[in-house]
């Protein structure tokens, strides 16, 4: 049968360089000294680490439990010691610390109990949460949590399950060796997620480029699930981004901020089907991935490397040649240079390319924009990177996004093309990360705003009732009083003299000063009145102690003050709680 | 000659009515202007800019009584958009940039006498009387205002680390090199 094809718009074809890592099969990298397994290894929410310095862990132990829907669990690659969880070096452009559990494998290499399912007999949520807590993420380089995206549409019955092996990333070779050698586990993982999803058509897709690759699936496809199919898409960078790979093999296009699942395509890698399948039917959650270890190296090879090791020691396993002098994270189109070869080994490390100034040249001086247009012509995203690029270098960020700065995927064929050599995609991913930055600020903003408008309200609130509460004592107070002033202006007004004015003017200094002497009356009566609250339910022993102090004081008092030390002394035995309520009493009143 | 006055009084009547219906119908609650620049302050309510609070400041700028430079924590870049917002001119911040900060107690040091509670504009610190107060990084503006008040001088203000989730991808730079 053969299938009709499409095209995506754009596309560059650079060097692929892809043969020198496929001479020899995967080898078992050895284990280093220490594991340095970064808690937060895919997209979504940082998982909580279950583990503390000194614990001792088995292979496949869960370290980092999964702290949201989107979020992936991660586990100890092998059995040993921690020795902590503590910061270390990210593989990360930044070259920023991240939490890391450390461990120092034992060398015995112990699995935990492995429990193998049939996920035919469990519910599907049930087979999403166990591919969450095995932690399988997408391992074309996205890290995006698998089970995530394992929820069909409602609406849209799923159509065509697309596993990208595609592999489009020159230099990189891992799904490629992965597909030549591991293809029935492969096929048995597809069958998972096409129940999953309950697709209707499977479709594998792989560049011509990687004719063995393509002949081994299609074995272990005739043997196990003849209904899947094959398809050799035509070697075009970049033919393995999910979008493009869906255009290609089905013809939809996936339009701007929708998800392919809302028109019934779902895309993934080869490699996460084949984790996928380990975890259900072995129970073996992802420990490890195959790194390509290519460029500038005696022996570039594909090496399946504990999650964890230090990048320096992956490197040393293909013997860089002296000239090194950066390496690479990813391919040469997409990839980052990595800061720090201390950084370890995660889940995203598809690649590492030893690069030297024969292999990759500085880039040529940046020069003016033209306007040529070839880096839209070549854009998979049908975007117009020549005014992205105006806008982001001018920060203007409102008019990159009306650009769709968001729909680009960072494939880097505008900088690939630019005839100015403008790297592009570094303006992008500059505005791109201030977008978020301000995104971040904004609602920080926002939440301030509404914590502030709150507690005013509250202060508001609290200020009225108070005076409610002032106001009723008030009225309270002249209706007591009403009563006696009856008298006072029958007795006030006969006197009519001429230092009437005089006399009225004491009086009522007089009353204000027995009306204050009367508050600060009722003040020490509260004060006496109000119950100590801590003193309440003291044993014996305490009350003892209470009453040695009480004692020193009253000696204390005795002495300083001889006159009134009969009286003060009395009432400090008498009223011992009559010092400890008046600090109590007076913060109660605030 | 009647008729013609008629048609228009009634034309007049009519677009009247409708007119003054529209106005109560339509009515908009608040100032829009205010409410807009409101939404550019950066709500830290520090009061740096003389004004009690973020929505005070946007009240005076709207009306004309304030400058749109008074504003610290907004930076040059709110002075920017506030300015392109009013069509007024970008003028120099009056006081200097600082990076963004939250404020740290020191636990140790700390009475517990809820003074900076009491300052604190958008309820970013928790605790007692008598009872050791600590901040909530994620909610504290850095706003200062809880420095002052503190008997102990226990707050400090320290600028917010960069880490991989707040990292952000730099300008692109290239240096430029002498030919020959």
């Amino acid at each position: 049968m053969l299938a009709q094809l499409f095209r995506f718009k754009g596309g560059v074809k650079p060097q692929t360089n892809k043969a020198i890592s496929v001479q020899q099969p995967i080898g078992q990298a050895p284990l280093p000294a220490r594991l340095f397994v970064p808690l937060h290894q895919s997209i979504g929410g940082a998982p909580n680490p279950l583990v503390q310095a000194g614990d001792t862990v088995r292979k496949g132990q869960l370290i980092g439990g999964a702290d949201a829907w989107v979020s992936a669990a991660v586990h100890a690659p092998t059995s040993g010691r921690v020795l902590a969880v503590e910061p270390h070096v990210a593989a990360h452009p930044s070259g920023l610390p991240t939490l890391c559990v450390v461990i120092e494998p034992d060398g015995r290499d112990e699995w935990i109990e492995r429990r193998p399912v049939d996920h035919r007999s469990l519910a599907p949520e049930r087979v999403r949460e166990l591919l969450r807590d095995a932690g399988v993420v997408g391992l074309g380089g996205a890290a995006f949590p698998s089970h995530a995206k394992l929820t069909p549409a409602r609406a849209v019955a799923m159509e065509h399950l697309v596993i990208n092996g595609a592999e489009c990333e020159p230099f990189m070779t891992c799904d490629d060796v992965l597909m030549r050698e591991r293809a029935d586990e492969i096929v048995r993982g597809i069958a998972i997620f096409r129940e999953l999803l309950s697709a209707r058509e499977v479709l594998i897709g792989i560049e011509d480029n990687k004719p063995a690759a393509i002949a081994a699936m299609q074995e272990a496809v005739l043997r196990l699930a003849p209904d899947y199919r094959v398809v050799a898409v035509p070697t075009l960078y970049p033919a393995g981004g999910a979008k493009q790979l869906i255009r290609v093999l089905t013809g939809k296009e996936v339009p701007a901020s929708r998800r392919s699942t809302e028109l019934g395509v779902q895309c993934f890698n080869v490699a996460t089907v084949y984790t996928a399948y380990r975890a259900l039917t072995h129970g073996e959650p992802v420990l490890s991935r195959i790194v390509t270890l290519t460029g500038n190296v005696e022996q570039p090879r594909n090496w399946e490397v504990s999650l964890g090791t230090p990048m320096r020691e992956v490197v040393a396993l293909a013997r860089p040649r002296a000239d090194s002098s950066s390496f690479l994270m990813g391919g040469p189109m997409m990839g980052f240079e990595i800061p720090d070869l201390d950084a370890p080994v995660v889940k995203a490390t598809n690649c590492i390319i030893a690069g030297s100034p024969g292999l990759f040249p500085p880039p040529p001086p940046e020069m003016p924009c033209i306007r040529c247009g070839a880096c839209a012509e070549v854009c998979p995203h049908e975007l117009q990177p020549f005014e992205l690029y105006w806008f982001a270098r001018a920060r203007n960020f409102g008019k990159t996004q009306e650009y769709y700065i968001f729909d680009c995927i960072e494939c880097g064929c505008c900088s690939y093309v630019c005839p100015s050599h403008i790297p592009l995609v570094q303006y992008f991913r500059f505005a791109k990360s201030e977008i978020w930055a301000r995104e971040r600020e904004k609602q920080a903003a926002d939440a301030a705003k509404e914590r502030f408008e709150l507690r005013n309200a509250r202060a508001e609130r609290e200020q009225a009732e108070k005076a409610e509460r002032l106001a009723r004592a008030a009225s309270a107070r002249t209706s007591e009083k009403k009563a006696p002033p009856e008298a006072a202006p029958a007795a006030d007004h006969p006197p009519a003299a001429a230092g009437e004015a005089a006399t009225t003017a004491s009086e009522a200094e007089a009353a204000k000063k027995a009306a204050i002497a009367a508050a600060i009356e009722r003040a020490r009566l509260q004060r006496e009145s109000a119950q100590p609250r801590n003193t309440e339910r003291l044993s014996a022993g305490q009350q003892r102690e209470i009453a040695a102090v009480e004692a020193r004081r009253a000696a204390r008092s005795t002495a300083d003050t001889t006159a009134m030390s009969a009286t003060t002394g009395t009432a400090a035995t008498t009223d011992p709680a009559g010092a400890a309520v008046a600090p109590a009493g007076s913060q109660r009143d605030e | 000659m009647i008729t013609a006055l008629a048609i228009m009084a009634l034309g007049a009547i009519v677009l009247g009515a409708a007119l003054g219906y529209a106005s109560i119908r339509f009515k908009v609650e608040g100032d829009p202007l205010v409410e807009k620049i409101d939404a550019i302050l950066p709500q830290t309510q520090c009061g740096q800019c003389g004004y009690p609070g973020c929505k005070p400041y946007a009240t005076a700028i709207s009306a004309g009584e304030a400058d749109i430079n008074l504003c610290p924590p907004g930076g040059m870049d709110g002075v920017r958009k506030l300015a392109d917002l009013l069509g007024r001119e970008v003028k120099p911040l009056e006081a200097e940039e600082k990076p963004k900060q939250i404020a740290i107690i020191d636990e140790q040091t700390c009475i517990g006498c809820t003074l900076c509670i009491q300052a604190c504009p958008v309820d970013a610190i928790v605790g007692a009387a008598k009872q050791m107060h600590t901040i909530i990084e994620p909610l504290c503006t850095g706003c200062e205002l809880c420095v002052k008040p503190c008997p102990v001088e226990c707050i400090s203000m320290q600028p917010i680390a960069e880490n991989i989730d707040n990292w952000k991808w730099k300008y692109p730079v290239f240096e430029i090199k002498r030919a020959a």
